[in-house]
């Protein structure tokens, strides 16, 4: 099925905690970011910088590679004073990027979450399950989705996507 | 004999042959056939044998039921046994074998089992084998082993690729004849997101052969006509899927069902089986319902079947199961059948119903068509071996005193219907028994209940016990309007069921000898005679009776046998039927395969690999790994000539005289930051960190509240409000999240974050005499003595690395790890090797850093410790503050058994004669046990042959150790024997720590 | 399969994706602690057939703690509320109340 590609991405990505709900962290974080902070479980993304939201007080920021240890540092300087923890963490996660037709299908075979668009409309994270690890997704456009995961993981996890994308569609968002 | 008739077959396409093979013999079928369809039509009834008595077996169902045509399908890495002939899809150069014979099906050694069969009575392996006692494991269970069993286990891996897929649904409905189509138009119509799984290849379940019949219609149209029209509405409807082949096998708590599609039963697909998962706010039964066979003599004879079965052969696939075949039934069924046959073409000599005064459209219809009905009459026995013979008939009332003989060639038997409850029951619906219907059905008062505490499963159609066509149109349709509208079952009007005599033996006051020839499973060859003398040993529970009889445990899973079985029970006991009740109705409803449970969990995906940033580097390097956890940590790296142990000896060398570099990427790291980060940390470690200076580092232990240690590492202040904590391999996860445990369930109010930053960081041991050597060509960072000495740590630029470079040692010698960013830690560790090579630079696995460790005196978590070892066991008692308040673990250290001077303690062992102790050996204490066995006082945790010393090694826990140094003990040996040991200090190298502190 | 809806990241997260950690609104007995409370901190659990308050973590999620208020025989969830809490809060016990007239915490 060669309408599906998956394809390696190596963004810079910064891990913020703190609390998110606060001024001074969100307006810091979009300073970084060049993009609001999201709604809870929202993307909200500008070009290719962009806020995740992860948890209440988890946030992280895409960043272009190699930006992200300058950027980290940039947020701790805003953020003197303010009771947070930005660190660089583009080398801890590897991120795929899936292009194609029913790539909800391929997601949904190793996911327990509903890939239904109207349970994972656009631009919603979903923290996960993909098979034994873990693993965060959304879906940016109709046929574009990205995909994070642990580095140490990245080879299973690229192997799990190409398998699903190997043995085809299953008819059911399609 | 068998054979296809010369017009007919509404599922078969006779333009499209096929050719396949039954025990290497060549065949032909048609397209639209089943194996056993195309079998019978060939002439061969005979498809397999028992599991006891080996007695020849024909196909007694047409569906997912049958118990007895199983059969091996492919071959090689395509191997299936125990396949069921009735619902395999006939394909081109299908290649199928028969089971359980030998050496052939029609000539079987086993069968002389059935000439035996007073001496296997039930239970007859519990008392038959009893004496001598050493002749059950060596004589008498390895020749049961041989004679029983069905088919062969597949001799090689599993070829065919399978998956998983996860969805969710509004409705899921089970069985797409006709209540489950209505049932989808209705809740797809509702809009609601619906799924409808049918298992067999086709829609509109027993409608297309039942209702012509009789010339019912549904709404008014032709049953097919109808079922085509409501597929094609379904298909229009984008919220509805739809899935042929796809059982519903299971349903669990909080709407979960577990189905299985078989894509390869459609026709070429990329997966032969597919499992869902899904998630269902309401679930639809449609399964339908499950003739029951008769209980009489020789009702197991090849060419007795099921009457649904037989006109299912005749009107589906144009096949006659035999020339003459008399029906006998308790019900209106058996006439369905006899009109099907007589309207194929084919004789019915007589059909015996056990009832007198039947009426009805069906009862007029046979009348009409000329077939000869007995009243009040039953089979008393059965003739023929191979086949059917012949019938004798009798008074259903009375011993089954013979009144006539008629020849046939088959048997078509109604004992009624049993609705498909399974589904149902999986989940925890509740069963009543419906005396009039002689049937247990969904009782929608007690239904299976969600996580709402509503009921969540539907019964729809047969499976809720509808007698007619009409009936099971309006059952399935009301359930599934409800089932859109999140409605429970208490709101579904239960369909009418057929009035149903109870018909259990035939005839009803038969004597023994015939009761020794009823089957009530095929398979597993369990007759009325054999739950009665279970009945007689004492078996009043029908789970018991099952258990000793095996009745029901068969691979269909009694759904011929279990209310024949449980009612002969209950008659043989004096009970009604709904006192003795029902078994455990478990997933799945029918087998599914076990690829597809595995799913694409096979090869590399089998379970995550964790790699390290400097993977490539050791696969290309000979690494000999060990697993530690998910990752695979290089045990040594063996040269030309060496096996693992010899290089772990060279390593371990080389990192005394020279330098190491050991892959390290695996440690945890986890960050901790805040204004209360130093309050925390000084709970969370038994020592104090939170006077830490910035730039140093320390040891520390982490308990458990019990006070039992969880894991160890060093940790570095990196600023006024931030520690970095290393822990074990294995401790990275866990230690992560007992932090998070702590902070978001106890200390909610602190303010503190962490973030595990393992995997941002490659990490490279350094470790040697030549250590500081090497960094030092490295260059960049001042690694001196007097700059960076012993527990600190410096951040800088390290042959333009950005690196972290931590001065500790878990070997003993002048050490530091070095903590670059992960994707640069392959160049990092290519650098050390080349400015390293004159140096005599050597890569190090974690052998030669456990013998490095033991040789120090330093303790493994996980080797030294098990969750059942404190501190101070380890004499780690330094490292438990006694300033501090508080910290996890600290009252818990101080209950009576922890604190106890008696409990074992680490020492260093060292065995007389040098060699290496086994590790886990036992140390021999004084005494006996109550048991009268040796009494032990400790145990060896770590064992090793030394290089440095020359000799082995080892730490063990032994009572009150360290007071005892000097003492001799002996330690077990595997295979028996003692070894001799010393008691030692474990401290073995360089206990003044000039070298470390170099 | 429980089904069980994370309070912190409002996903309704499938058994697989959570990490189970026993009873909850525990006590912890730190140092000065009498034996017996101790041992009840550290080992006795309520176990009950029925009603049941517990703890799981969104392991595979947002990774937050949570509580949940289940029934242990029929799998019934009365709630689910975030572990930053020393009682179970009142809508919870007013939704056992609704579904479980009588019920009360055992002691």
């Amino acid at each position: 099925m060669a309408e599906i590609t998956v394809t390696r991405r190596t963004p810079g990505m910064v891990l913020l905690r703190g609390d998110l709900s606060s001024d001074a962290l969100r307006e810091a974080a979009s300073a970084v970011a060049g993009a609001p902070m999201p709604e809870r479980r929202q993307a909200s993304l500008s070009g290719d910088t962009g806020i995740l939201w992860m948890s209440p007080d988890e946030a992280l920021i895409l960043l272009p590679e190699g930006r992200a240890a300058e950027a980290a540092r940039a947020l701790s300087q805003r953020l003197e004073g303010v009771h947070h923890l930005a660190l660089d963490l583009s080398d801890a996660r590897a991120v795929f990027e899936i292009e194609g037709p029913w790539l909800r299908e391929v997601l949904a075979k190793l996911s327990p979450a509903d890939l239904h668009p109207e349970a994972l409309p656009l631009l919603e994270v979903r923290r996960t399950r993909l098979a034994q690890v873990p693993a965060a997704f959304w879906i940016e456009a109709e046929g574009r989705a990205r995909l994070i995961c642990f580095r140490s993981v990245a080879d299973y996890v690229e192997g799990l996507l190409r398998r699903s994308v190997e043995d085809g569609p299953v008819g059911l968002f399609a | 004999m068998s054979r296809r008739l010369e017009t007919g077959g509404l599922f078969i396409d006779r333009n499209a042959p096929m050719g396949f093979t039954f025990d290497g013999k060549d065949r032909g079928g048609f397209g639209g056939d089943t194996l056993a369809s195309a079998l019978l039509a060939c002439g061969q009834l005979v498809m397999g044998r028992s599991f006891k008595y080996h007695r020849q077996r024909g196909p007694v169902s047409c569906g997912a039921e049958e118990p007895n045509a199983l059969v091996g399908l492919g071959e090689g890495g395509l191997f299936e046994p125990n396949a069921r002939a009735t619902i395999t899809p006939l394909t081109e150069g299908l290649r199928a074998i028969s089971q359980n014979r030998w050496p052939s099906l029609a000539f079987d050694i086993g069968a002389v089992n059935a000439k035996l069969s007073k001496f296997l009575p039930a239970g007859f392996y519990y008392k038959t084998f009893l004496w001598p006692r050493a002749f059950w494991k060596h004589v008498y269970e390895p020749a049961i082993r041989r004679s029983a069993g069905l088919g062969k286990p597949p001799s090689q891996p599993d070829a065919d690729r399978y998956e998983q897929v996860n969805t969710a649904a509004d409705v899921l409905i089970a069985g797409g004849g006709v209540a489950g189509l209505a049932a989808a138009m209705e809740a797809g119509r509702n809009g609601a997101r619906v799924i409808l799984m049918e298992q067999g290849p086709r829609w509109g379940g027993r409608a297309l052969i039942d209702a012509p019949l009789t010339g019912e219609t549904i709404d008014g149209q032709p049953a097919a006509d109808w079922i085509e029209m409501a597929v094609d509405t379904l298909e229009t409807m984008p919220n509805v899927t739809m899935r042929l082949h796809t059982q519903v096998s299971g349903v669990f708590d909080h709407g979960f069902a577990l189905a299985e599609e078989r894509c390869a039963d459609a026709g070429p697909a990329p997966v032969r089986a597919r499992l869902w998962r899904i998630r269902a706010r309401r679930i639809v039964t449609a399964q339908g319902a499950i003739e029951r066979p008769l209980a009489f003599a020789g009702n197991d004879v090849p060419g007795v079947m099921l009457a649904g079965a037989v006109r299912d052969y005749a009107v589906g696939y144009g096949v006659a199961v035999g020339e003459r075949v008399v029906v006998v039934t308790a019900g209106d069924d058996g006439y369905r059948t006899a009109i099907a046959l007589v309207e194929a073409g084919l004789a019915v000599p007589a059909l015996l119903d056990v009832r007198r005064g039947a009426t009805g459209p069906l009862v007029e219809r046979a009348q009409a068509l000329g077939i000869r009905i007995e009243e009040g009459r039953g089979i008393a026995h059965v003739s023929g071996g191979q086949s059917v013979t012949g019938v004798s008939i009798c008074a259903q009332d009375g011993p089954g005193e013979v009144i006539e003989e008629i020849a046939c060639d088959a048997v078509a038997m109604s004992g009624g219907w049993s609705p498909a409850v399974h589904l149902w029951s999986q989940a925890g619906g509740k069963l009543t028994w419906d005396e009039g219907a002689a049937m247990f059905r969904p009782d929608h008062a007690r239904p299976p209940t969600g996580a709402d505490g509503s009921g969540f499963v539907l019964p729809a159609g047969g499976s809720d016990g509808a007698a007619s066509t009409e009936d099971a149109l309006r059952s399935g349709a009301e359930a599934g309007r409800l089932a859109a509208e999140g409605g429970v079952p208490a709101d579904l009007a239960p369909p009418q069921a057929a009035p149903m005599p109870q018909v259990w033996v035939m005839p009803r006051d038969a004597g023994l000898a015939l009761r020794e020839k009823m089957w009530l499973d095929f398979q597993n060859d369990v007759k009325v005679s054999d739950v009665e003398l279970a009945a007689r040993e004492g078996y009043r529970s029908v789970e018991h009776a099952k258990r000793y009889t095996t009745l029901g445990m068969a691979t269909d899973q009694g759904k011929l046998s279990n209310i024949g079985g449980l009612a002969t029970l209950g008659h043989a006991l004096g009970e009604a039927i709904p006192q003795v009740g029902t078994t455990t109705f478990r997933p799945p409803w029918t087998p599914i395969i076990l690829g597809s449970i595995a799913g694409s969990a096979t090869g590399a995906q089998f379970q995550p690999v964790r790699r390290t940033p400097m993977q490539d580097w050791h696969d290309a390097n000979g690494a000999d790994y060990e697993p530690v956890g998910q990752w695979r940590r290089p045990y040594s790296y063996p040269r030309e000539g060496e096996d693992r142990e010899a290089a772990a000896q060279r390593e371990t060398r080389a990192v005394r005289e020279a330098v190491g570099l050991l892959d390290a990427s695996t440690l945890g790291k986890i960050v901790v930051k805040g204004p209360d980060a130093g309050r925390f940390m000084d709970m969370i470690y038994t020592n104090m960190m939170s006077n830490l200076a910035v730039g140093r580092c320390r040891y520390g232990l982490i308990c458990n509240d019990s006070g039992f240690l969880m894991d160890d590492g060093v940790v570095a202040r990196l600023s006024e409000d931030t520690w970095l904590c290393h822990t074990t391999t294995g401790g990275a996860e866990h230690i992560h999240a007992h932090m998070e445990e702590w902070l978001q369930t106890e200390w909610w109010d602190w303010q503190v974050y962490t973030a595990n930053l393992t995997e941002q960081f490659a990490q490279v041991v350094v470790a040697g005499p030549q250590a500081r050597k090497l960094l030092d060509r490295l260059g960049g960072m001042d690694v001196s003595r007097e700059a960076m000495p012993f527990m600190s740590w410096a951040e800088g630029s390290l042959h333009g690395f950005d690196a972290r470079v931590f001065r500790i040692s878990f070997s003993g010698e002048v050490s530091y790890e070095v903590s670059v960013r992960a994707s640069e830690g392959a160049e990092l560790w290519q650098a050390l090797l080349e400015e390293g090579e004159d140096l005599g630079v050597t890569p190090y696995g974690t052998e030669a850093m456990h013998i490095l460790r033991a040789e120090k005196g330093y303790v493994m978590i996980g080797e030294e410790s098990d969750g059942t070892i404190t501190p101070q066991d380890l004499n780690l008692g330094w490292a438990v503050s006694k300033k501090k308040a508080d910290f996890i673990g600290k009252r818990g250290l101080t209950r009576s058994h922890l604190a106890d001077p008696e409990r074992p303690r680490l020492v260093g062992l060292r065995s007389l004669d040098g060699t290496v102790i086994e590790a886990g050996a036992q140390v021999v204490g004084p005494g006996v046990t109550p048991t009268g066995q040796n009494a032990t006082e400790g145990r060896v945790t770590s064992s090793y042959h030394s290089p440095t010393f020359g000799h082995g090694i080892a730490m063990a826990l032994i009572r009150r150790g360290p007071e005892r140094l000097g003492e001799t003990v002996e330690v077990t040996r595997i295979g028996g024997g003692r070894q001799k040991a010393v008691l030692v200090d474990p401290v073995l190298y360089d206990a003044k720590g000039d070298r470390l502190n170099g | 399969m429980l089904i069980l809806t994370c309070p912190y990241c409002g996903v309704a997260a499938d058994e697989t994706e959570l990490s189970p950690g026993g009873e909850a609104h525990l006590h912890r007995a730190g140092p000065g602690s009498e034996d017996a409370s101790v041992e009840a901190y550290l080992y006795h659990r309520s176990n009950p057939k029925g009603v049941h308050f517990e703890r799981w973590r969104h392991a595979y999620g947002c990774g937050k703690w949570f509580h949940s208020a289940r029934d242990t025989a029929t799998n019934d969830v009365f709630g689910t509320y975030p572990a930053q809490v020393t009682e179970t809060p009142q809508n919870i016990l007013e939704a056992i109340a609704q579904r479980r007239p009588g019920w009360e915490r055992p002691q």
